[in-house]
């Protein structure tokens, strides 16, 4: 097959991906685990234990609210030290729960066997139900409640299930692990979310610079309903909307969904994690993190527990070296920048890069040069100098009329600039502006 | 422990700066700036000379004493100025006459509309006009190519689209054509005309590797170059006594080096595609109308600095192509 | 050579001659009535047109004024009871007098009391910062030092100290208008009633977490004990969310909240040096 790759804007940072073809390593317990009751979008759950109290892992800790929602449950077994705020990756405090690490007793109804397990009698409306129930989330990154993606709208039909194994931010390799060392589990994975959106038909889409798991993916599809299919390295191919565009020609429409063309798209990490939920029962407590960097001298692919302190990961990887001068939380396109590393690893921590002082300050900014750049590189078809200029002055309501709101915040534009412009900085402090807006608008 | 330093992403910068863009279209000039020291000599070498350095100069000056700000003269954007503006004079007017012209270029093009990107009319332009308007006789006498020790002593003629002009008063195009240099000497630029503008090879060896390069894309230059030769085709073709024909006004005057690098200038063009086309083809119509029907043989700096004019209007209106198309959420 | 002149001046004059009765006429077709005591309103404002009254412009408050019958909200910060005073003379009406306020601060974080933990490099925009993350500093709450509320002032009023990188607010030159406590994310700058000789006492701390954390981010941070609470003789303090807030409507300037405060979280500005004698009196009186 040929290769694809979505049609506007896009821009190929160096891949530095130093720690492909590392294998998964299962790290030993940490002592004290943090895990916070909101690790995804929508209400944060409800804390259903207390300080003292004995925990299995496994356990639900923290209860879904509303539809918009997911269960916590905890990583590891043993006493809850305190239930109470504690610092996120920004910094601001948020409620958590921290757990004493005793043993690694996990919950009876979880199957703890390596055996593949391919088919299951469940109807969707069961596999939706588990899904929630094991607090499934988007692995990618977003971290939006799974079991909420797979319930299509009334009026809306799903025709394809997208599985994104496309990995184009630099450095991360978990997903490419994934693929390559669990690539029978992520196929039963998939099929498994099939059933619960309701579809016949998934295509899996990988960049062609992880030939090792496009091979390995092709083969455990062979007999399945889902194509395989290679595409071009470009960023932000990962991008739901440029993905969905470049496997199957559809535009998602402005302000609209994937569904709104008949498509869901999910992660391959959340396609084994709903394995795992399905098929053994387990709820999400663990996930694959690649910790990486150009100082480490071995960058790694690490299964980790949530709730993990990102200073544990960081000294198993090798510890910190004197010239690293950034750590950053995600990939270095949309990562975010800690300020500190006693911060827990969530369910949508998907690496921790840790950046040389050479690389890691800004340029001096410099004025516009008007060389458009930004606008061919810009994936949503925005101009983000017309944009900062306007969030400059304060104008938000041009934003809004000029498509601010579909900014997917990739970062291309402010990586492009040959003045160093802090475009996509301007940019968000617009969407928030403009987002108060039409909330006013609505609530009126 | 250390301190972490902390910003929102991206945290990846490419490799792209101001000073590389502009010392790349520099170096596309070098071929351009080779022919013409070829033909015109020392004269060429003191003008190109006496412009890089005034501009560079000026804008020092300018920025440091008059805008109070931090100079950024050497980030490459006066050195292109200098360079541009040397390329439309001719290569004998006076060391004086080029300084007057570099102060209108960055004092007026550049800085009275606050610098860098801000400037809504091509400085080399409007330098090259302020000289054209205020000593016209010194800026329509060429020398002829050859004369490489001569300098304001040159001996001087008319360009090949002058003689045109002149010479469609009283003649045809069939009788005033072997009085013009031939399409070969046209191509490799042994004319008279302005110490950059000649050499029609120089410039597009200069074209393609700023194409290679992505510093500009092909939108501006062949649209303006296709336009002209489409619209004098369609006149030389209805009356070939009266119109040149298109080959003749792609290799004369200041075309080339207009479509090439002037109208290409960033902060005076369109940003979509879309635009650029627009504005290449407007740039083309009004150049062949003041060639043919206007009153100056040469009509490429009137023609790109109205367009200029009219670039923040294109950019206001021309936007580019969406993601997905709109949907009305009720 | 004078036929020329001639014909000259007698087009230009037909013509202008010619535009100025169609411009009269124009004029006189189009006229937007607008009853003549907003312009007279106009003219007593101060024509700063800052948006402190709440309405875009000067005349568009003249405007609000003349038309509007109860004047509860209507009130010009920068010109004060002074000007509102003249407008109602223009209109025959009364005004009501206001208590002056001035924009206060309420921060004391800098790097000697708040260290700061990381280096932050990014476009220097306290939005875009408090968006992010927690700052430089940690709270979550404190200032964040790049100058928002500088960038609103129409007043040249507040500037930045490049020593303790807090705002320092000028208050001659306040009005009141607002501009700064709106563009300042995290809500640092109040509005305080304006006593005489600029004194001030004020809680210069807005966080509202407990008070062992408080304290690890800033040691001049509110820590809610409440000591203040209790000495206060007029009733002006309340506590709320591990936050003591002083108000500045009912505070004497006593001062005895100052002296108990554990932190120093409480400021007293603009007032002479105590007299050694008179504190122990006062520390007496609260033991």
């Amino acid at each position: 097959m040929s290769l694809k790759t979505f049609s506007r804007g896009g821009v190929h940072p160096p891949e530095h991906k130093l720690s492909s073809g590392a294998a998964i390593e299962v790290l030993d317990l940490p002592e004290v685990v943090i895990i916070p009751v909101s690790q995804h979008l929508g209400a944060p759950a409800k804390v259903l234990v207390n300080r003292g109290d004995q925990v299995k892992v496994g356990q639900l800790i923290a209860q879904s609210v509303g539809f918009v929602s997911t269960n916590i449950h905890s990583s590891v077994s043993g006493k809850v030290l305190k239930v109470d705020k504690f610092p996120d990756s920004s910094g601001y405090r948020r409620m958590a729960v921290q757990i004493q690490v005793e043993g690694d007793q996990w919950e009876e109804f979880i199957d703890r066997s390596d055996d593949l397990v391919r088919n299951t009698v469940l109807t969707g409306e069961d596999i939706r139900k588990k899904i929630l129930e094991a607090g499934i989330v988007g692995l990618g990154g977003a971290t939006f409640p799974s079991h909420v993606k797979l319930m299509v709208p009334k009026g809306k039909k799903a025709e394809f299930l997208v599985v994104n194994g496309v990995e184009c931010e630099p450095y991360l390799t978990a997903d490419e692990a994934l693929m390559t060392s669990k690539s029978e589990e992520v196929i039963s994975g998939i099929q498994v979310l099939m059933k619960g959106l309701g579809v016949e038909k998934a295509i899996l889409g990988i960049e062609n610079n992880k030939p090792g798991a496009i091979e390995k993916m092709k083969k455990a599809a062979e007999g399945s309903h889902i194509v395989v299919q290679g595409l071009k390295v470009k960023y932000p191919q990962g991008g739901e909307k440029q993905l969905v565009q470049a496997l199957l020609k559809r535009e998602v429409p402005s302000g609209g969904l994937p569904i709104d063309v008949g498509v869901v798209v999910f992660n391959v990490g959340t396609a084994m994690a709903a394995y795992e939920a399905v098929m053994r029962n387990k709820p999400l407590v663990e996930r694959v993190v690649t910790v990486t960097g150009k100082s480490l001298a071995k960058p790694s692919n690490f299964k980790v527990r949530i709730g993990t302190p990102v200073s544990y990961l960081v000294e198993k990887a090798g510890g910190l070296s004197d010239q690293v001068a950034k750590v950053i939380n995600g990939g270095p396109m949309m990562g975010k920048a800690l300020s500190s590393l006693d911060v827990p690893v969530v369910k949508g921590s998907s690496g921790i890069l840790l950046i040389d002082t050479e690389e890691a300050k800004r340029k001096e900014v410099l004025p516009c040069i008007r060389c458009s750049k930004c606008l061919t590189v810009c994936p949503m078809g925005l101009e983000p100098y017309l944009l900062m200029t306007l969030a400059e002055k304060g104008l938000y309501e041009r934003m809004e009329n000029e498509k601010v709101m579909d900014c997917i915040e990739c970062g291309s534009c402010s990586y492009t600039c040959p003045s160093s412009r802090p475009l996509l900085d301007y940019i968000r402090l617009g969407k928030a502006e403009v987002g108060k807006i039409m909330r006013a608008r609505k609530a009126v | 422990m250390n301190k972490f330093i902390v910003s929102p992403s991206p945290h990846a910068y490419s490799s792209d700066s101001v000073p590389k863009l502009m010392y790349g279209v520099i170096i596309s000039l070098l071929p351009a700036l080779g022919v013409s020291v070829f033909y015109f000599g020392i004269g060429m070498i003191v003008v190109t000379s006496v412009s890089i350095a005034s501009c560079i100069l000026f804008e020092y000056l300018i920025q440091k004493y008059m805008m109070k700000v931090k100079p950024t003269h050497l980030d490459g954007s006066a050195l292109l100025t200098g360079l541009l503006l040397a390329f439309c004079l001719p290569s004998n007017i006076p060391f004086w006459m080029v300084m007057i012209g570099a102060l209108a270029a960055v004092g007026i093009g550049k800085m009275t509309f606050g610098g860098l990107g801000n400037n809504i009319f091509n400085p080399a332009l409007v330098g090259r006009v302020f000289l054209f308007i205020s000593f016209p006789v010194a800026m329509t006498a060429w020398p002829e190519a050859g004369q490489w020790m001569s300098y304001t002593d040159a001996i001087t003629g008319a360009t090949p689209l002058g003689l045109m002009k002149e010479g469609l008063v009283n003649k045809t195009v069939g009788e005033i054509m072997p009085e013009v240099p031939s399409f070969l000497n046209l191509f490799m630029g042994k004319m008279m005309g302005s110490a950059g503008e000649v050499s029609a090879l120089a410039l597009l060896i200069g074209m393609c590797y700023l194409i290679y390069r992505k510093i500009i894309s092909w939108h501006i230059p062949l649209t303006i170059l296709g336009t002209v030769f489409i619209f004098t085709g369609i006149l030389w073709l209805a009356n070939p006594d009266r119109f040149a024909d298109p080959l003749f006004h792609l290799l004369t005057g200041g075309l080339m080096l207009g479509a090439i690098y002037m109208a290409t200038d960033y902060v005076t063009s369109p940003m979509t595609p879309k635009g650029m086309i627009i504005y290449g083809i407007g740039i083309g119509i009004v150049t062949v109308l003041i060639r043919v029907f206007g009153a100056y043989p040469e009509g490429v700096q009137f023609a790109i600095l109205i367009f200029n004019g009219f670039t923040p209007l294109i950019n206001k209106f021309v936007k580019p192509k969406r993601f997905g198309k709109e949907v009305s959420r009720g | 050579m004078s036929q020329i002149i001639l014909f000259t001046i007698i087009t230009l004059v037909a013509i202008g001659a010619t535009a100025a009765i169609i411009l009269y006429f124009v004029a006189q077709k189009f006229k937007v009535f607008e009853d003549p005591r907003i312009d007279q309103v106009e003219e007593a404002l101060p024509a700063a047109n800052c948006g402190g009254c709440g309405f875009p412009g000067c005349h568009n408050f003249a405007e609000t004024l003349v038309k509007t019958e109860s004047w509860d909200d209507l009130f010009c910060p920068v010109g004060g009871n002074e000007t509102m005073a003249k407008v109602a003379s223009v209109l025959g009406r009364e005004a009501i007098e206001q208590a002056p306020r001035v924009a206060v601060v309420r921060c004391n974080g800098g790097p000697e009391f708040r260290p700061r933990t990381n280096v932050y490099n990014g476009t220097p925009n306290c939005a875009v910062i408090h968006s992010l993350y927690t700052g430089e500093g940690g709270c979550p709450h404190g200032c964040l030092g790049e100058g928002d509320c500088v960038a609103a002032c129409n007043f040249d009023a507040i500037h930045m100290d490049a020593v303790t990188e807090l705002p320092v607010v000028i208050d001659d030159k306040c009005t009141a208008c607002g501009a700064c406590v709106e563009a300042c994310p995290r809500d640092i700058i109040e509005l305080r009633k304006k006593n005489k000789k600029d004194r001030k006492i004020f809680v210069s701390c807005i966080n509202e977490e407990k008070g062992g954390v408080a304290k690890k981010h800033c040691s001049v941070a509110c820590i809610g004990c409440a000591k203040c609470f209790k000495v206060c003789p007029h009733e002006a303090i309340t506590m709320e969310n591990n936050l003591a807030f002083i108000d500045s409507d009912k505070c004497k300037l006593c001062r005895k909240c100052v002296v108990v405060c554990p932190t120093n979280a409480i400021l007293e500005l603009n007032f002479p040096p105590r007299k050694p004698a008179k504190e122990e009196a006062v520390e007496a009186e609260i033991k």
